[in-house]
């Protein structure tokens, strides 16, 4: 099954590798993984979909995902969005090749799943289309029947429906530290 | 205002300011700006033999205080010895800030003289890494870095700091605080779950401490020894956790797993409802997990979420710091007492029969012999001579195994091993940062003669220190753990196992100016380690040790540990 990690995290050199580098040294294959900064510019939101088997043991393996992407200093806040309420969207660019003849026809199609021609040639078109990634699929299988086609595919985002409440830590006073702890642990 | 600083000075203000007093390092080309500063300092810099075993010598510091320990290498090669004592370090939960030099940083990524990606390398092999190439960073990443390794479960952090950085001069202005929103930290507990945990140690009829490493982390033993006294359960300590509560303790029975004791085997697998506290269920200790603690209601106390529920889902979860929450509990436990306690009287005292019956059954057995020195008399010997108080470091195999099973520690931080990396090499440079942080202390440095031999340069520290370590070689011309498992279940086919050559302790000793010798007779064993110990300085003493014996208990990869293999079937001759 897949699972949908949405992660807020700080916008610094780095973060994504450790989000990246955790995923493979865990034994986690990712699907797809989308990353853009946020409306805070020192903040990026990451939308991650991971490969999970089903069943309980897929069960403990999410929840033990989010607990060590959590643990990453830079990440204030990972979510399992994989059975909550969120919008979730792809977007797809696909090259198709046609002949004269089935210009119109693949115009219509595309109408149906309401893409849209982004560029148009002699050989053919540029189409845009974002869905849920079942959608997609489908739009794709409907393409390849024109002809030959190229895809590039963005990897899901999400949203939450429901706004979860972020909790950070708050600062430490360094004098206080050091004073406190005098160089030993607590 | 205050006058322009240099960077690598303003590295040397901030460690002044996190009370550190020594480092241990090697310098190289882009750390000579930082050398040169420390050229000045009043915090002492060691200078060890290999990275790695800066690294494992910072560990030893870290393991025998608390303090985190620091240590230092230049760019590249330097850098990327660290890397076993960062992941050492991290598997363990050991606090150490590693400083690394980096090239300048406009050679960032130009293949340049000793350039490594040192901040990609070590991102998995820390619990954080900073890479600095902007010097108004730098005391908010060291100080960050600090706290990072020192707070929550504790952990190796990198800074890798580039060449202009420490060359580069600014006005420096110590930080006074420290916003980390994404680093968070539990320590108090749930209080109701801590209500429930009290109830249900309560109505056990079969209760069973499993403590590890967290217990020392927290500084918690006596809170833990409070607890299992007023529970009057029976508790074992793992590997990690060994000194948590006093090896001389009534209710301590011992280390569990792979190489425990019978008893805590047996106890963990009958108990009712296991206490775990600062523990992360080991494959080492649980043996298959589908047979580990089968009738067991399980408690878990870790300050890492992600460790709870990660292999044995507990009935009831505590994230806190180990300390704090056993203090709760025990308070808890206290208050419900009147009506509580004596619920099981009968049932506890029967479970307490079963334990001392089991301990009566199997015992760890003293193996002595009248011609040869058995390893299990040897340790005997060092634990008649620490009397639970000595510093014992250990490498990793059967020697360290013995060690467990046979010295006694009555206090947290005196045994100190690589326990989740198992990195050999580790005792000989341990001990070295375990005694310049205790130099009151005795320093057993055990080691086998595999990873003595991973650790030779670092004689040369030890010399010049006049360190007064002892370095105990268990000698059985083997890799003794490897060589068991062959004999166990390789037929015997003895695969690059065996040791040839190793060299003469007293030449060797000689050549760095101690003394060293070596002891074949169970005659002379006592004699010869009472004189490494009245020794003022180091002494290496080679103790030649019965090749083919065996580490028992022993629970078989992929066994339940209720299925120990006890004792030698038949002695297997070469």
């Amino acid at each position: 099954m897949l699972q949908l990690i949405s992660i807020l995290m700080e916008n610094k050199p780095g973060a994504l590798m450790r989000v990246t580098g955790l995923l493979t040294a865990r034994g986690y294959n990712i699907e797809s993984l989308t990353v853009a900064r946020t409306v805070d510019p020192q903040l990026s939101r990451m939308s991650i979909v991971v490969d999970i088997e089903p069943g309980e043991a897929g069960d403990k393996q999410r929840m033990q995902l989010i607990k060590q992407i959590n643990k990453l200093i830079n990440v204030l806040q990972a979510s399992d969005l994989t059975e909550s309420p969120a919008v979730r969207r792809e977007l797809a660019l696909v090259r198709v090749r046609s002949t004269m003849q089935n210009r119109t026809a693949i115009l219509k199609e595309a109408e149906i799943f309401g893409a849209r021609a982004v560029d148009s040639s002699v050989e053919g078109f540029v189409l845009e289309a974002t869905g849920d990634s079942e959608k997609l699929d489908e739009f794709m299988d409907v393409m390849r029947s024109y002809g030959e086609i190229e895809v590039t595919r963005s990897g899901l985002v999400a949203v939450p429906l429901e706004a979860k409440k972020l909790k950070l830590a708050p600062p430490v006073s360094k004098e206080a530290e050091i004073e406190s702890t005098d160089g030993v642990l607590k | 205002m205050s006058s322009l600083t240099t960077g690598a000075k303003i590295v040397l203000e901030c460690l002044q300011r996190e009370k550190v007093e020594i480092i241990f390092g090697y310098p190289g080309g882009v750390t000579l700006p930082l050398y040169d500063a420390m050229y000045d300092s009043p915090i002492k810099h060691v200078l060890v033999r290999h990275e790695q075993n800066a690294a494992f010598a910072a560990q030893g510091y870290a393991r025998a205080t608390g303090k985190v320990g620091v240590c230092c290498a230049t760019s590249g090669p330097g850098a990327t010895n660290l890397v076993t004592g960062l992941v050492d370090a991290m598997m363990d939960s050991i606090p150490i800030v590693a400083l690394t030099g980096q090239v300048t940083s406009k050679l960032i990524g130009s293949d340049a003289f000793q350039e490594a990606d040192t901040f990609g390398i070590t991102r998995s092999a820390t619990k954080h890494n900073f890479l600095v190439k902007n010097l108004a960073e730098l005391p908010q990443a060291i100080h960050e870095a600090f706290h990072i390794a020192s707070t929550g479960r504790p952990g190796p952090v990198l800074v890798d700091i580039t060449k202009d950085v420490f060359q580069g001069q600014a006005h420096y202005a110590p930080v006074s605080t420290i916003h980390l929103p994404g680093y968070k930290v539990y320590t108090e507990g749930h209080a109701g779950q801590i209500r429930r945990a009290a109830q249900m140690i309560w109505e056990a009829k079969r209760p069973f401490v499993y403590a590890g490493g967290g217990i020392i982390a927290a500084d918690a033993s006596e809170e833990l020894r409070e607890f299992v006294e007023k529970i009057d359960a029976p508790a074992v300590c793992t590997l990690m956790g060994l000194g948590g509560l006093p090896g001389t303790h009534p209710n301590f029975i011992s280390m569990p797993g792979m190489h425990g004791s019978y008893a805590a085997n047996m106890g963990m697998t009958e108990t009712d409802v296991l206490i775990a506290l600062g523990v992360r269920f080991d494959d080492r200790v649980t043996g298959r997990l589908a047979a580990f603690a089968p009738h067991a209601k399980v408690i878990h106390v870790d300050i890492d979420p992600a460790e709870i529920g990660k292999i044995r889902t507990p009935e009831i979860p505590i994230v806190g710091d180990v300390k704090r929450v056993l203090k709760k509990l025990t308070a808890a436990l206290e208050e419900t007492a009147g009506e509580m306690k004596g619920k099981n009287a009968t049932s506890r005292a029967a479970w307490w029969g079963q334990i001392k019956e089991w301990q009566r059954e199997h015992p760890f057995v003293v193996e002595t012999s009248t011609d040869e020195i058995k390893p299990q008399h040897l340790m005997a010997e060092i634990d008649r001579l620490s009397g639970g108080e000595a510093i014992v470091t250990s490498d990793v195999g059967q020697h360290q195994m013995w060690g467990a099973q046979f010295i006694r520690f009555n206090h947290p931080r005196l045994w100190i091993n690589s326990g989740g990396l198992g990195s050999m090499g580790f005792g000989l440079p341990s001990a070295i940062g375990a005694q310049f942080a205790r130099p009151d202390k005795l320093v057993f440095a055990i080691v086998g003669d595999g990873g003595f031999q991973m650790s030779i340069p670092e004689l040369a520290t030890i010399a010049n220190h006049a360190l007064p370590v002892k370095i105990i070689v268990m000698n059985n011309g083997y890799l003794g753990m490897v060589r068991q498992w062959q004999e166990l279940f390789y037929n015997n086919r003895l695969s690059s196992v065996q040791l040839d050559g190793f060299p003469d302790p007293e030449k060797l000793a000689g050549a760095y100016g101690f003394k060293g010798r070596t002891v074949e007779s169970p005659r002379e064993l006592r004699s010869a380690l009472e004189d490494a110990v009245r020794e003022p300085g180091p002494y290496l003493l080679n103790v030649k040790v019965t090749p083919f014996e065996n580490v028992y208990p022993m629970v078989p990869a992929g066994g339940a540990i209720n299925e120990m293999v006890l004792g030698a079937v038949q002695p297997v001759e070469a």
